[in-house]
């Protein structure tokens, strides 16, 4: 937690100090109308405050975060870049894939087109955040014991997305997990293993 | 993406007055499609003024029917008790929408304001009259397996992606929006535009004006219902043909219909003629196939979309045979 501060801080910093450093010219190629017009005025500070970042504070997995960043952070670069939360996995980046699927206010959604700062106060649940220290959550168990992926690098978001699917009441047959996991895309076609996890921890009837 | 900076609002006021000072600005919701498009540099707003925390979100019965705010997710309109009870049809084409994450993202009014997904809009490498106004359309004697069949023009043939917004077409819903000037009503048929020589504009909503609800009155039609949506998957995939259909049956004859498609036009597709052909005649097959036949008119291909003449008017029969089966 700690570190996580201090490394967000430690980025915060540097990104600010090079953009006051950096030449305006470097500055003008990678910024919009707002900030031309304030380097026009020849105001570097202008420039500095035109791209400032924006505080945020969010609880994730329980832990209360705040941070500053700027408003075109998503949530997933936050949780990825920032906060080095790295099992929630970039896919497409789309909103096509669900392999950045995470739980907001116990939602899910797709967090590479949620913008950060529109979750201020808000609950985030990732993949680190879903077993009980050691105990794997038995929607993981059940990924484990049904083999429901291949190369894995969709798995986080297929759990994150089965639980929801769960407790949305919308796993009672094989049919209707397929469409309401549609959201979730496995190149490695382990679709039907998925499926089966799924059912098992429904039919299992323990809490999700 | 580009840079922008970010603004929270908590009224509709604050809302209006914050787009009124400032012509790069623009309103985010689910985002769903907004921060696709600026990821894509499709668009590339300024400044994002966040409405998410106005409260536009509640669902209500009224006299005349139901009144949904603008920012109700679409998960929360389609699972809604009163929605199911009284316009299933409402219920069936949000779920066949999406996928179940960007459902509980996305907001009735962000699903009006969604944009065309031609993929010749999104490559901003590629001419597109809607994205670059003058600069012409690639997808004219392109790859036009998406594209539309009703209403095109020769600056554009782009297709209205939303499955809500054919439902709410056929259930005559009524969009409110307010804005510098006030508020007014906009039937939702006459919300969305057809291209003509102006495609960069998708709908009448004119600049900083807010959606605020959708109402819809009360009818007759929720016995037969059906939303049938045909495309290159079985869920999650935009519509290459959809129909919504609902019909009023009385002694085995036609007392009400709605139709209305997806997929076809730059606007969802009310099929008025074919309805007014439908009433009082008998809910058969033989009725279904001349009124999708009628409905087919003036459908014209672009080639590569040359197989959604057939597949239009099976899909149009299709539906009203399923919601006629309904008990």
């Amino acid at each position: 937690m700690d570190d996580q501060l201090k490394n967000e801080e430690h980025t915060g910093t540097s990104r600010r100090s090079f953009l006051k450093k950096s030449s305006l010219i470097t500055a003008l190629a990678l910024t919009p109308d707002t900030v031309i017009k304030a380097a026009e005025k020849g105001l570097d500070e202008q420039i500095a405050s035109a791209i400032e970042t924006m505080p945020l504070s969010l609880t994730i997995n329980g832990v209360k975060q705040s941070v500053r960043i700027e408003p075109r952070v998503t949530l997933l670069d936050l949780l990825r870049e920032r906060l080095h939360l790295t099992g929630t996995k970039k896919g497409c980046d789309h909103g096509q894939c669900g392999a950045c699927t995470v739980h907001v206010d116990g939602q899910r959604v797709n967090s590479c087109l949620t913008l950060a700062l529109t979750t201020e106060g808000r609950n985030v649940t990732t993949i680190e955040g879903l077993a009980d220290g050691d105990n794997l959550h038995p929607m993981q168990e059940a990924f484990l014991e049904h083999d429901g992926f291949q190369c894995g690098y969709c798995t986080p978001g297929q759990i994150m997305s089965a639980v929801c699917c769960i407790r949305e009441g919308h796993a009672n047959t094989p049919d209707e997990v397929r469409e309401y996991m549609s959201g979730n895309i496995c190149r490695c076609g382990a679709y039907s293993n998925i499926v089966d996890a799924i059912m098992d921890v429904k039919q299992g009837g323990k809490k999700v | 993406m580009n840079q922008f900076s970010y603004m929270r609002v908590t009224s509709k006021e604050s809302a209006i007055a914050a787009l009124a000072k400032d012509k790069a600005a623009m309103f985010l919701a689910g985002g769903t499609n907004l921060v696709d498009l600026m990821k894509s540099g499709v668009t590339s707003p300024e400044r994002l003024v966040d409405i998410n925390n106005v409260p536009l979100a509640t669902i209500e019965e009224t006299k005349t029917g139901l009144r949904i705010g603008a920012l109700a997710k679409n998960t929360a309109v389609a699972e809604n008790a009163l929605v199911i009870k009284h316009f299933p049809l409402l219920s069936q084409a949000l779920k066949a929408g999406a996928s179940p994450q960007l459902r509980n993202m996305a907001t009735v009014g962000g699903n009006m304001m969604q944009r065309t997904r031609c993929h010749y809009f999104y490559d901003s490498a590629l001419p597109c009259n809607k994205r670059s106004p003058g600069s012409g359309c690639g997808a004219i004697g392109g790859f036009t397996r998406m594209h539309a069949i009703f209403g095109a023009s020769d600056k554009c043939i782009a297709v209205h992606p939303s499955d809500m917004c054919v439902a709410l077409t056929a259930l005559d819903a009524v969009i409110t929006v307010t804005g510098p000037k006030g508020e007014r009503k906009i039937p939702f048929g006459d919300f969305h535009r057809l291209p003509g020589d102006t495609p960069e504009q998708d709908n009448n909503l004119q600049r900083g004006e807010l959606i605020i609800a959708v109402d819809i009155p009360f009818n007759q039609l929720a016995a037969h219902t059906h939303y049938l949506k045909v495309r290159d998957r079985a869920s999650y995939a935009f519509a290459l043909v959809s129909v919504g259909a609902a019909m009023q049956i009385r002694g085995g004859n036609i007392a009400d219909v709605r139709l209305a498609m997806g997929g076809v036009a730059h606007k969802p597709w009310r099929l008025k003629e074919a309805e007014a052909w439908l009433k009082e005649k008998s809910a058969t097959e033989e009725n279904f196939r001349k009124a999708a036949s009628m409905a087919m008119a003036n459908a014209k291909s672009q080639g590569g979309n040359a197989f959604k003449l057939t597949l239009a008017p099976n899909t149009i029969v299709e539906a009203l045979k399923t919601a006629a089966a309904q008990a």
